[in-house]
This record gives C-alpha cells, structure tokens and sequence, in this order.
C-alpha cells in the first residue's frame, strides 16, 4: 500500500464511521449514464445557473440597492453631475471603476440569457421526446416552475441597476398589476410602497432577486436532479437498449470528467461572451425618469414574447358601473400566458389522458413517430415566434423599413393563422419521414449505382440496411386508437357521452401513423 | 401494444470497438501531452487574467477589428478568465474520450412501483398510526386544530399591511391646479406662447411653490407635453378648442395604455407615438387612440395665459392620467 492510499483509506474510514456513505457510494460512482448530445441542455442550464450565482455574488459586495437620491460624481464623464438613484450610480461604479466589475456585470446578464435559452431548448427536448411520460410527471412540473420563476427572476434582475431601460419596464409591470380588478391598486400600492415609482421597490425586488427566489431555485433544481438520479435517465432506443435497462457510460472516471469538464466549458464560453460583447449598457441609458424614454424600448428576449402580446392586443377596455376594466392588458398579459402555462404544465396528464397509457416509459420516442405531439408542439413554437417578432416590430421596423402598423397587422392575423398551419405542415412531414423510413427498411438504401438489365432496363441498385438501423427505426410502438364505445354490451349509453366522444375523435387523430413494416411485408419483399 | 410479433429483431448492443490510444502506445502518449497542453494553455489564460488585473489601466483602449476601439483592461481580463476556463474543460473532455475507459455499460431499471407487500404495510402502518393519534375520533381537537391553523394564515397577511398606503386619491390626482405655470422641463423656465414655434414640441411640468420638492413621483403624473401646431388643423369640439390656446395643445404625456412616457413626435402626420407598444395618437383630434393597444385618448390639460404672458393651467386634469384601474369610472 502505498502511502497516498493509506492516507486516502484514513479519510474514507474517518467519513464512512461518521456517515455510512460507502455502501450509498460503490453503488451510485459506477451509475450509468446515456450519452447523446441533447442530454446536455439541461446541464448547460445547471452549470448556468451556479455561474449567475458566483457572479452574482460578486456584483451584491459593490451593489447599492437603494433609490435614495445621490449626485454622481464618478468616473464616466456624461453622467457627471447629475441626479440619480444610489442603485444607478454603483452600478456605474462596478462598470467603470472596480476592476473586473463589467466583465462580472456582463457574465451575470449574458449567464442570465443562456440559462434561461437552455431551460426553453431543454424543455422542448424533453417535450419532443416525450421525456416527460410516466414517471417522469413530477419532473416535468418542476421544470415547468423553473421556468416561469426563471423569467421573474430574470426581468427582477434587469430592474434592478434602476436605469432608464429597465425603469420602463418596472413601469409596465406596474400597470399590469394596477389593471387587475377590484385589487389591482391596493396591490400595486402595496408592492411600490405607494404611487409609482416610490423608492421602495428597489430594495424590495433585490431581496426576492438575491435571497427568495434563488432559494427557491436551489430547493427546485435539488429536487430535480435527485429525481433525475433516482428514476436513471431516459435513452434513446437502439440496439441493446429495452424500456428495462440503461445504457451508457459510469460516472466514474468517464462521465465525471465530461460533465466537469463541461461545466468548465459553459463557464468559459459565457466568460467569452462577458469580454467581447457589450450587454445592457446601462450608462447609455441615463438614470430613471419617468418622464423620459428612449426608442426602441426592449426587454430581454424571453419577455419579448409577452411584451409582443401585449402589443398587439386591440384596444379594449370595458367600462361597466364606475369601473374600468382593461382587457387590453389582462387578456394579452395575464390571461394568455396563465393559459399557455397551466396547459404546458398539465401536458403528460392531458397526453396520457388520450393514448390511455399508463405504462412507465424509459426509451425516448423519435419525434416523428408521434406526429401529434410533435405538431402541438411546432404549433405553440409557432404562436410563442408570432409573438415574439411583434415583440420587437419597432426595430424590425427600423432596419427593413416597413411600416410599424403592417408589422402589427401581419402579427394580429399570424397569430391566429400559423399555428393552425404549424400543426398540419408538421404532421405532414413527420408521417413523411414515418413513410421514408418504412421504405427504408424495406427496400434498403439507395446506392447511386445503376444497373442495365437484360432486357435494357436501368435500374438503381438498393442495399439492405444495418440490422442496428433497421432495429432503430421500427423499435417504437405503434398504439391503436383508444376503443371507446358509445354504448356499453346492453346498448345503453354510457355516462360523459360527450367527453368520450372528444377523447375518441383525439385518440384517433393521435393514433394516425404510417404503418411500420410487418412481417408479412419483410416476406412479401424477399420473394422479389 | 403488441410487441410479440415484431418483424425486426433487436439485434443486441454493438461490438465496442477500441479507440487507438487503447492499444497504441504511441497514440496514448500523444493523447497524454495534448491533454497536459490544454491544461497548459488554461494556465496561461489564469496568467493574462492577473496580468491585466494589475498591469493594464482601467483607461487603456486598443483598436480591434469587429470589436472596434476597445477597453484593454476589461478585454484581458475576460479573454484571461474565458482561456483559463474553456481550456480546464476541454483538456478534461480530451482526457475522457481519449483516456478513460470507454465501454457501455448495461445497468437494469427498477421499477418505481413498490411492493405489493411494501405497500400494504405502508397502508396499515398509516391507518394504526392515524387511529393511534385518535384523529377520526377526536373532532373537538379537529375542528380547533382546523380554526387555528386557518387562522395564523392571516398573520403574514396582516403583517404586510405596511408595505404602502391605500391608493386614496394618488392616483387621481396631480399637482396641476387652477393657474399653474407651465415650466420647461430640465430648465424650469416660465413659458410663452410664442417661445413655441410651429411643429414645436416641449416637455413641461408645473412650477414648484418655494417650499416644494420635485420628486420622480410627481414627474410620473405632472409631465405634459406642449405641442404647437397651426389652430385651423385643429379638429376639436368647441369646448377641448377653448382649453388650447393659439395652436397650444397639451397632453399628459403618461400613456394611457401602460404609462411610458409618450415621446415620439411626428411633425409630418402629428402622431404621438408610445415607443412602449406603439399606441398611436392623432394630436389633432384630442390624442384620439389611431392605432395600438391603448383604449383611451391622452387625456387633455386646459391652458391659456396669465397677465404677464405666461402659459398657464386652466383647471387641474379633469380625468385620471396614466394606465387605467378598477375605481377608474
């Protein structure tokens, strides 16, 4: 035994007499892990996440959050000499005069950007690949909360240098809050601590931005991960890989070392992005004033869908008995996105409702085996893009050219006629790769050589494909549609006639697939 | 559902097939110092990053194509850290794909399901430990228990009372009254009509009593926009005709849709335009809604002049400024 083993048996014993960690520990360093590129956005959103929470500790030590008055007497030559909030000015002094303070500023809101495009990406892998299904619900909601808090801890964190920017958009959520009936002024007055803007609502915001929500976020990403470990990882399917094993790498050495690594890489490239390209600079935009904005107004791209809804919106108020009730904010601003997310959240509940599947289900389905998913969720990309674009119409409008109200008009009719379209287009296409591939399988591969025959016929050659990728594209199940009779076996009707009928009609559209190659068509084919 | 029949046999886990560093001694030599040079140059990145630190002023800018002129300290430093760190990653990543063992491995799944039996114990234990504590029978110490608990949920609400007053008259009310002088906002300067020209545009707020503060509050409800046009475009009903004065018309500049402030002026149609969600006001016709989200005109400030000449308010706002709300009539 060498002395460096001895000293290693010493610290193991010392830690297991105290814990018991071993047996928990031989078992989970050999853990098995699938491999494929997509598994990895949810760990760039993880590793995301902890780089924001460095950084972001770094700016807390110079950050004032506080809207009390100061005369600004920095470094940066424009602003000299006039008034603006204590927020304002020190985080003109982590830019301008603490070293390495707009490199961390700009890390902390180009992290903030990349964790939150990593948790939509990894959502939709999860989503597409039907990653979410039995037993994988609970995940599936939590990861549905981390994305919405993600989007309030993201505009919190914006708000907070209290600049011109970001001031407008506090205005705007202001108004929001203000246009819910009966309550909305008291909340709106209790939350800004009185009229708006006060001076209350920095300090408050940088509490829920720096202690409550990211505590809620470790609780959250805690519980994710454990699940994540305790049900294995989903796998795509391929040849060795059933619904009852995982294939993959060990966590020790291989895995450790990729997904270390990988973090290391995340945090490289986002330190990149923090040094070469500028983000949110603040002092261009002058300290808060509502009196004041400046064009072209954005918010950070995973509000700009909402800011885009709220655009669009026609504009109508109701006024009803000495009451105003604003539809033009609730419906695009409230309403809208409490639908679209309750909806996302409650999807394998509503999906397993409809195949009536209540099996668990490990192998990860290939998109185009389940055209119905797949175009719902091309369809609600379609809408969320809609929005999105109207989002920024006034710099569309700027850089092309185009009329602001054309713009307006195209997103108003689009956002109810693409995503229809959205949906056919891609269950078209996915029963057309189902349709590619069962040829595939059953007639082979096009070589490209051609052949005469002899009778002077040409034709192409075809070569029968791998038995691994012949298993590959006819692993997945092809469910029929549910049987839901009208009646039950003495002809009387049965109860919910009406919510049968809809969950069949559903059933049977979800049911729609390009039939995958029996074996009567595999014995048909060899005896041509 | 039936998997039974299937027409293509699985046809097992593919032969692993060995890297060449595995059997190379050559190729795991070199695999070796390509991972010692990434580590290397991640070393170097740590060394740029101290060195800009400490050696390159805050104030020094250099020339960079795309990046244009570009702040040296900030940029060393960044590129320091971001070399420094892609590299640890990429030196591990190498070290795994080219070093470390790189057979699949099979694990089995369990079920998350328990045991029958499991379950039928948990059932038990939960019905004996339940009845145990007497919670069916006792109702007295349910129903109390029920009250309490109900109750102490009221106290954070209670307790948040205090987080800011009842919105009383805020926010119907301004600070413009009957003869308030319109003043130039930055400046604070009495104005005249004829210090507009036509197609003019300025920013004006009420003027202060000696003893009184502007406070980013009042800006938030007092800004008016003043806008001069010729008094035949007006198209206004006799009495909103009467609050402008000599081509004069004012405005809240608080957008009735979300409450930006509106301050996009196009001389050639005389639309206002909300940068915010492009509501569009037509300043002819009172600040009619033309196009956009917002429902309501901006609503219109009365002004004339005083003795000495000066633009000044006729009355206060005769409707709630900004967003709309609930007590709103």
């Amino acid at each position: 035994m060498t002395a460096r083993e001895r000293v290693a048996g010493t610290v193991a014993n010392y830690v297991d007499e105290r814990t018991g960690a071993a047996k928990w520990a031989k078992k989970n360093l050999t853990k098995v892990f699938p491999d494929h590129w997509s598994f990895l956005l949810g760990e760039v959103a993880l590793y995301s996440f902890i780089i924001l929470l460095l950084s972001g500790t770094f700016l807390t030590f110079w950050f004032d959050p506080s809207q009390r008055e100061v005369l600004y007497e920095g470094g940066y030559q424009p602003l000299e000499g006039l008034h603006m909030s204590a927020a304002y000015a020190s985080t003109l002094h982590i830019s301008f005069e603490v070293r390495g303070g707009l490199l961390m500023r700009q890390i902390h809101h180009w992290a903030a950007l990349i964790f939150m495009a990593a948790i939509v990406v990894h959502l939709m892998r999860v989503y597409f690949t039907g990653a979410f299904r039995k037993p994988r619900e609970f995940n599936w909601i939590i990861g549905v909360g981390l994305l919405t808090l993600g989007i309030v801890e993201g505009f919190l964190g914006y708000s907070l240098p209290d600049d011109l920017l970001s001031g407008t958009g506090i205005r705007i959520a202001e108004a929001i809050i203000q246009a819910l009936p009966v309550v909305g002024t008291y909340i709106a007055f209790f939350a800004f601590g009185g009229a708006f803007p006060g001076e209350a609502f920095i300090p408050r915001i940088f509490t829920v931005h720096v202690l409550l929500l990211p505590g809620i976020f470790l609780a959250l990403i805690t519980a994710h991960l454990m699940l994540v470990w305790y049900q294995k990882h989903t796998q795509w399917p391929g040849p060795g890989r059933t619904e009852k094993n995982v294939v993959g790498y060990p966590l020790m050495p291989a895995y450790m070392a990729k997904a270390g690594g990988f973090f290391f890489i995340v945090f490289g490239v986002t330190a990149f992005l923090g040094a070469v390209a500028s983000i949110n600079p603040i002092w261009l935009y002058g300290p808060y004033n509502p009196g004041q904005i400046s064009a072209g107004s954005q918010p950070d791209w995973y509000m700009g869908w909402l800011d885009g809804l709220v655009r669009m919106s026609p504009p109508l108020e109701t006024h009803l008995l000495g009451h105003t009730i604003s539809w033009n904010i609730l419906i695009p601003g409230l309403i809208v996105p409490g639908i679209l997310f309750t909806g996302m959240a409650l999807y394998p509940f509503i999906e397993s409702w409809i195949t009536g599947d209540k099996r668990e289900h490990h192998l990860l389905d290939r998109p185009r085996n389940v055209p119905n998913r797949t175009a719902l969720g091309a369809m609600s990309l379609t809408f969320m893009l809609v929005a999105l674009i109207n989002g920024g119409n006034d710099i569309i409008a700027n850089n092309f050219h185009l009329g602001i109200n054309q713009i307006m008009w195209f997103s108003r009719i689009s956002i109810f006629v693409l995503p229809p379209i959205a949906f056919v287009v891609t269950k078209r296409i996915c029963l057309s790769l189902q349709r590619a591939d069962r040829e595939l399988v059953l007639h082979g591969r096009e070589t490209g050589r051609l052949m005469m025959l002899p009778h002077g016929e040409f034709v192409e050659v075809h070569e029968p494909i791998s038995p691994e990728l012949a298993w590959k594209l006819t692993a997945h199940e092809q469910a029929p549609a549910l049987a839901l009779e009208e009646t039950d076996s003495r002809g009387v009707r049965r109860a919910g006639g009406l919510k049968n009928k809809l969950r069949k009609r559903i059933s049977q559209a979800n049911a729609e697939n390009i039939a995958k190659p029996t074996v009567e068509d595999l014995k048909a084919i060899e005896h041509h | 559902m039936s998997n039974e029949i299937e027409a293509i046999k699985d046809p097992g886990l593919p032969a692993h097939v060995h890297r060449k560093a595995d059997h190379d001694p050559v190729a795991e030599k070199r695999a070796e110092r390509q991972v010692a040079i990434l580590f290397l140059i991640s070393a170097l990145g740590t060394v740029l990053f101290i060195y800009s630190y400490y050696f390159i002023s805050t104030d020094t800018f250099v020339f960079l194509p795309i990046l244009g002129s570009t702040n040296a300290h900030q940029l060393g430093l960044g590129i320091g850290l971001a070399t420094a760190l892609f590299f640890i990653g990429a030196a591990a990543i190498h070290w795994a794909k080219t070093l470390m063992p790189d057979e699949e491995v099979i694990a089995m799944r369990h079920t998350m399901r328990s045991d029958d039996e499991d379950r039928e114990a948990f059932v038990a234990t939960v019905k004996e430990r339940a009845g145990a504590a007497g919670l069916g029978r006792r109702s007295l110490i349910k129903r109390s228990m029920g009250l309490s608990l109900g109750l102490i949920g009221l106290s954070p609400l209670v307790l948040l009372r205090d987080l800011g007053p009842l919105p009383k008259d805020d926010l119907t009310k301004t600070s413009w009254e009957a003869g308030t002088r319109l003043v130039t906002d930055p400046g604070d300067r009495p104005i005249r009509p004829e210090d507009l020209e036509i197609g003019a545009v300025a920013q004006v707020l009420p003027q202060l009593r000696p003893d009184e503060e502007r406070t980013l509050n009042n800006i938030g409800k007092d800004a008016v926009l003043l806008i001069r046009i010729r008094p035949e475009e007006f198209q206004l009903s006799a009495e909103r005709l009467s609050w402008t004065h000599d081509g004069i018309i004012a405005f809240s500049k608080i957008c009735s849709h979300m409450g930006c402030a509106v301050a996009l002026y196009e001389q050639s149609t005389k639309h206002l335009l909300c940068p915010c969600h492009q509501s569009t006001f037509d300043v002819p016709r009172a600040a009619k809604v033309i196009f956009g989200p917002a429902a309501r005109p901006l609503p219109q400030l009365a002004i004339t002049v005083d003795a000495e000449g000066y633009l000044v308010a006729q009355k206060p706002f005769t409707e709630p400024i900004g967003p709309s709300f609930w007590e709103r009539s």
